[in-house]
């Protein structure tokens, strides 16, 4: 079913006064995209770009055969025609209508039964209870966001631009409007963009994604490759790496497929996954919080290359985990269960053993 | 001075009661009345169509200029009533390209008819109808106005169906007061239309006609009626407005 045909096809710039600039080249195939990335990265701007509700200085977008901009060309298609549906991050339903009359807004021009034959199997496609003479401000916020799904997916658009319209909702309505969302483009298949700020939602939703930080996408591919094994700092900070040091390659061992690298301003060496890195060369291990574990006596019979004794330095709590931060010639973030703290009688102060296991430990360039 | 405090005082105090209150009534003049109340009627209605284009070009227009048009239609807010109605006149006068056109068309001259009134009118409440309509059209979230071109909706469409009715208490208070304004009005009449009794002569021309005549009995009959219609047509739009905020929350 998915073919060339439909992607969405996106090679554009844009200049503002302040001094930002948007300038992104990439190509998404039919299905759901993550656009990930801090706030003020660009992302709204970019999808008002592809909705034609911002328009680029230059630059070529289309989606499938059809040409939204061409600069070059002169051509800059009118919002309107470009079928793109856009649901907005305070949804923006007409709140002075019903919902009926949000859902058939974009079916001006169809005769009635069409109308409503197009309404109730998008209707039923998202679960809508039988709200339809309510206005927006009478439904829940979940009914609200299926009913902004709807509207903008009732006029069979060719691209689906989402900006965080889940992020107001808990996460097993959110997961339920999502499977819903999957459902229906099986039978469709068109490109979403789904652009969020929080990372449980990359490895949730996304097929693909993409990372965008101050205008550029710094990192494209699916939500391991580009979470788990980040290659750029930002992304590690954006992915949810808690710790991340500035390093040295000391010595490289080709036979066993590591090297050793030293933390800066410490005595402190790790061993890492093997790359092709100079031997002298400066580089950044990351290594998750959530990735290490502790041991309250000097453990033995590991396979994890790295054991590093240290001492707590403080113990809080933070929802339901404990964060430990840790002197071993470096401060070192650990996250345990809090079950974990009470077994292991962790104190302030306490002597521990951080273990590290070699692929932990994510280099990136520096 | 000593000989007409006396009257004044006697007839602006409203402890009697019987006949002289029925001679007040019958000295009120329902022509200028009605008068009044037809030419406030049709220039809120002309600005109404007139005063909605205008202030979708204010609201959402990007033209550098923009500010020049702003301050011409806030204009009649602060000039005095004489000076606008001098201009109209002269406007309106038979050495004006505007005033020979219509003598060609209709026999006679613009100044001093009730047409000339209106024009006059349109001009002198301008403003208050503007105003209101470019607010509450700039006030409506942007999102929505973007959802529905996305949605397929013409710049017309998105208009009349998202715009405007989310605009209808802004229309209904630039409809209200430039009704009130017109009824109020005294400069631009004088000078436009002069005081011709059905024709010209408004409620506030004969007010003055009144005191000039030291008729202050009957004056003050008219000026109480006249701010009583006033207050009661602002104290409505604003329970109006008030109840439809109510509703939108």
């Amino acid at each position: 079913m998915r073919t060339a045909d439909d992607t969405l096809s996106v090679q554009l710039r844009k200049r503002f006064a302040q001094g930002f600039e948007l300038h992104v080249e990439f190509a998404i195939p039919p299905g759901i995209t993550i656009l990930f990335g801090p706030s003020g990265a660009g992302k709204t701007t970019l999808l008002n770009c592809i909705a034609g509700l911002d328009a680029p200085d230059s630059g070529r977008l289309t989606a499938g055969r059809r040409v939204f901009v061409d600069k070059a060309q002169g051509v800059n298609l009118a919002i309107r025609a470009r079928r793109v549906g856009y649901v907005f991050q305070d949804l923006a339903l007409f709140h002075h209508l019903t919902i009926d009359k949000n859902i058939h807004y974009g079916l001006a021009g169809l005769d009635d039964n069409e109308k409503r034959r197009r309404a109730g199997a998008i209707l039923e496609s998202f679960r809508i209870p039988n709200i339809h003479t309510r206005k927006p401000a009478e439904i829940s916020g979940g009914e609200r966001q299926r009913v902004a799904l709807a509207r903008a997916l009732v006029t069979d658009p060719c691209v689906l631009l989402l900006d965080e319209p889940l992020a107001a909702l808990d996460a097993a309505t959110k997961s339920k409007i999502i499977d819903d969302l999957r459902t229906w483009n099986q039978a469709h298949s068109i490109p979403i963009l789904y652009v969020t700020h929080s990372r449980e939602e990359v490895f949730a939703l996304g097929e693909r994604v993409l990372v965008m930080e101050n205008g550029r996408i710094i990192a494209q591919g699916t939500p391991h490759q580009v979470m788990s094994a980040p290659r750029l700092e930002t992304v590690a900070q954006l992915a949810g790496f808690e710790n991340i040091f500035n390093a040295r390659v000391v010595a490289a061992h080709p036979g066993r497929g590591t090297m050793t690298c030293q933390i800066e301003n410490s005595a402190l060496e790790l061993e890492t996954p093997l790359v092709r890195a100079e031997v002298g060369s400066a580089l950044r291990v990351g290594i998750r919080a959530g990735d290490i574990l502790l041991a309250t006596t000097a453990p033995v019979g590991l396979s994890a290359r790295n054991v590093l004794p240290g001492r707590i330095l403080s113990l809080v709590q933070r929802d339901v985990i404990a964060v430990a931060r840790i002197d071993c010639g470096v401060e070192v973030e650990v996250h345990l269960t809090l079950a974990a703290r009470d077994s292991l009688h962790l104190q302030p102060g306490g002597e521990v053993w951080l273990v590290v296991k070699t692929h932990s430990c994510h280099l990136m360039a520096t | 001075m000593g000989e007409f405090e006396s009257p004044l005082w006697e007839d602006l105090s409203f402890t009697y009661i019987g006949s002289r209150q029925v001679k007040e009534l019958n000295s009120i003049d329902w022509q200028a009345f009605a008068l009044t109340i037809r030419l406030a009627a049709v220039v809120a209605v002309i600005l109404l169509t007139v005063g909605i284009p205008i202030a979708y070009w204010l609201s959402f227009s990007r033209w550098r200029w923009k500010f020049l048009a702003e301050a011409l239609v806030a204009l009649p807010i602060v000039l005095p009533p004489t000076v606008l109605g001098f201009y109209v006149l002269i406007a309106l006068g038979p050495r004006s390209p505007v005033g020979r056109w219509w003598q060609t068309l209709t026999g006679h001259t613009l100044a001093f008819t009730f047409e000339g009134l209106v024009i006059g009118s349109i001009i002198y409440s301008l403003p208050f109808a503007v105003q209101p309509f470019a607010a509450s059209f700039a006030s409506v979230d942007k999102k929505l106005v973007a959802a529905s071109a996305t949605l397929g909706a013409s710049r017309l469409r998105t208009f009349f169906r998202v715009i405007l009715p989310l605009s209808i208490s802004g229309l209904v208070t630039g409809v209200a007061l430039s009704f009130a304004h017109t009824m109020g009005e005294f400069g631009v009449v004088l000078m436009v239309g002069g005081n011709i009794p059905g024709v010209t002569r408004t409620v506030s021309i004969d007010i003055y006609d009144k005191v000039q005549a030291f008729n202050f009995a009957a004056a003050n009959a008219t000026a109480l009626l006249l701010l009583l219609i006033s207050f009661v047509v602002l104290s409505a739009v604003y329970a109006w407005n008030r109840r439809m905020m109510w509703l939108c929350k």
